[in-house]
């Protein structure tokens, strides 16, 4: 009995010691290539500038400043894409051959894409805390107006943050387990990401629309998270924050059960 | 008991076959060649052996674990060498080893102990916080080789482990190869098309074709089965019934207006066979090489010169892809 149990220890030890390994390795290549950092801060804020700043001039939403309005939104924006994008390194580490080395190795599959995941939403969350500095700067100089950031919503804001990016990190990784190409990765999400950043309602307010464009919004798992992070950080929301968390853990539990799934099939 | 044990495994890809049924047993310590032209299912038998990929049907033992029932006991047991680069290159020499060391489970304190261990024994500890992509093909390959004896396998995997490498290189790492087997326990299995790498490393070696093992023995006996010298011709319209007629002509080839015959005492024969066979216009005569022995069972040449390009050629091609 005590033998056994030993056993089953030394095997979770090293699972987790593999998630470590996998962690190590994809922070430090975040690390390494700083354009990838500075290409995921720059965006954003040109979107939150720009659009924001051209539209913001015509338009305002229920008395708030558009730029404002959309701050939540773009961050959303800016998680969904890097998480997505994180997927084609698992098709550059099958080009590399470095994924023969990863899936030789005495750990479970799971737990190579548990480590995926967590590294992932690494680099998301690392990009998130700068934007989120970024926000908290520009809304004390007045740039964005009514923008108050504490620390208090910066916490929470990374909550939801999290969910998020677990979810859509780990549907990258389920099309890049699939795809044989980095180009073919970036044609087959092109078309998902589009649809599901325009219908998440990260440029508009989702309540006084026709019914047809609502359905298509409520069926949009990122909604949810933009109206979370709406509600945390401007404190006007569609959703009850509650219900907002709920779709967000149960949509990401769901997918990373489904990648769990596709790394098992996964083929070298 | 062998430490590798094949049980007629087969490998079909799509309706290809990659593997026909494959038996063979490879014995502790010994430094196990797989000889065969591209193509052959070396590649294949490695990547099942290694529980990269499933066999169709069969099975095989691998330290005395099952590759389909038991495949994470299998890892634990086993260390290979990729054919092709399968280092991170952003990543230094030191963090690829680490990174293995954490895949490993092993504590710290001997993760760093081993990895001092393995870049003296290749040479690399000066150059270990050099990123990957500025190493040579050979240091590159000397690193996975580090890599892979890191974790102390029982079974280590080597596949084709000079491919496109320059003789200096090629030496070294023969040198490598032979210390570490000289140092006992570790079973190394080696794949290769190179003969001459197979004469100098391996104690016994399986020749494979077209996914079966058509031979399995030391390099010494196989070279026996040929029964004589080698005598390679050029001729234009040889005689061959009369060279046939000689007794001590135990064979006839012909290929590519070559004439290959098997003779004894080649060297007190010559004269007669040049005397019957024809207007000569080269002659050479050699000991049986295993080339002549793969020839012997299959009909045809390895071929030395791959078209799959070399692995400095492919550390080529993915820089320029990057």
């Amino acid at each position: 009995m005590g033998a056994k149990s030993n056993e089953l220890k030394v095997k979770e030890m090293s699972e987790l010691n593999g998630i470590a390994a996998i962690w190590y390795r994809e922070i430090k290549v975040f690390l390494r290539e700083k354009s990838r950092i500075v290409a995921s801060i720059v965006n954003p804020i040109l979107w939150l500038l720009i659009f924001g700043g051209g539209l913001g001039a015509s338009i305002s939403i229920s008395g708030i400043n558009y730029q404002t309005f959309i701050y939540p939104g773009i961050l959303i924006q800016a998680v969904l894409f890097s998480s997505i994008f994180f997927g084609v390194y698992i098709v550059w580490d099958r080009k590399i051959d470095f994924l023969k080395e990863v899936l030789v190795a005495p750990i479970s599959r799971t737990s190579i894409f548990i480590g995926k995941i967590i590294g992932g939403a690494t680099d998301s969350l690392i990009q998130s805390l700068i934007l989120l500095f970024i926000g908290l700067i520009l809304g004390k100089l007045g740039v964005i107006p009514g923008l108050h950031l504490g620390f208090i919503e910066i916490v929470t804001s990374l909550v939801v943050l999290f969910f998020t990016t677990t979810s859509m990190v780990s549907i990258g990784l389920i099309i890049g387990s699939r795809m044989e190409s980095p180009e073919g990765f970036q044609l087959i999400t092109s078309f998902l990401l589009f649809p599901i950043f325009f219908l998440s309602g990260a440029l508009f307010p989702i309540n006084k629309l026709p019914v047809w464009l609502a359905s298509l919004t409520f069926i949009d798992p990122l909604t949810y998270s933009v109206d979370g992070l709406r509600s945390v950080i401007l404190g006007a929301s569609q959703f009850n924050l509650a219900l907002d968390l709920c779709v967000i853990t149960g949509f990401s539990i769901v997918v990373i059960i489904i990648g769990t799934f596709a790394f098992e099939k996964m083929k070298v | 008991m062998p430490v590798i044990e094949t049980y007629e495994l087969r490998k079909e890809y799509d309706g290809l076959v990659a593997l026909e049924s494959l038996n063979l047993q490879v014995e502790k310590g010994e430094i196990f060649g797989l000889l065969g032209p591209n193509g052959a299912g070396k590649t294949t038998t490695l990547m099942t052996l290694t529980t990269l990929i499933k066999p169709t049907r069969g099975t095989a033992s691998v330290n005395g674990f099952d590759i389909v029932k038991q495949p994470s006991q299998v890892r634990k047991s086993i260390g290979i060498v990729f054919q092709d680069p399968s280092s991170d290159d952003i990543l230094t020499g030191y963090e690829n080893l680490k990174l293995h060391g954490m895949l490993y489970s092993m504590p710290a304190s001997l993760r760093e102990e081993r990895i001092r261990e393995v870049l003296e024994l290749v040479d690399l500890a000066d150059r270990k916080d050099d990123m990957v992509k500025k190493y040579s093909g050979g240091m590159r390959r000397r690193l996975e080789i580090a890599r892979g004896l890191m974790h102390r396998p029982k079974i280590l995997f080597l596949d084709e482990p000079t491919l496109g490498l320059d003789p200096q290189s090629r030496e070294n790492i023969w040198k490598y190869i032979e210390d570490l087997s000289r140092q006992g326990q570790m079973s190394i299995i080696i794949t290769t098309h190179y003969m001459e790498e197979v004469d100098r490393l391996c104690s016994r070696l399986a020749i494979i074709d077209k996914g079966v093992v058509v031979a399995m023995d030391t390099p010494a006996s196989l070279k026996k089965i040929i029964g004589g010298e080698v005598v390679v011709m050029k001729i234009n319209n040889p005689d061959v019934e009369a060279v046939r007629e000689l007794n001590f002509v135990k064979k006839i080839e012909i290929k590519n207006e070559l004439v290959y015959l098997t003779v004894e005492d080649a060297g007190q024969n010559l004269q007669q066979i040049l005397h019957v066979a024809g207007k000569v216009d080269s002659v050479e005569i050699h000991s049986p090489t295993l080339n002549d022995v793969f020839l012997h069972f299959t009909g045809r040449e390895i071929r030395e010169n791959s078209p799959e390009g070399g692995w400095g050629q492919r550390v080529m091609n993915l820089r320029s892809k990057k």
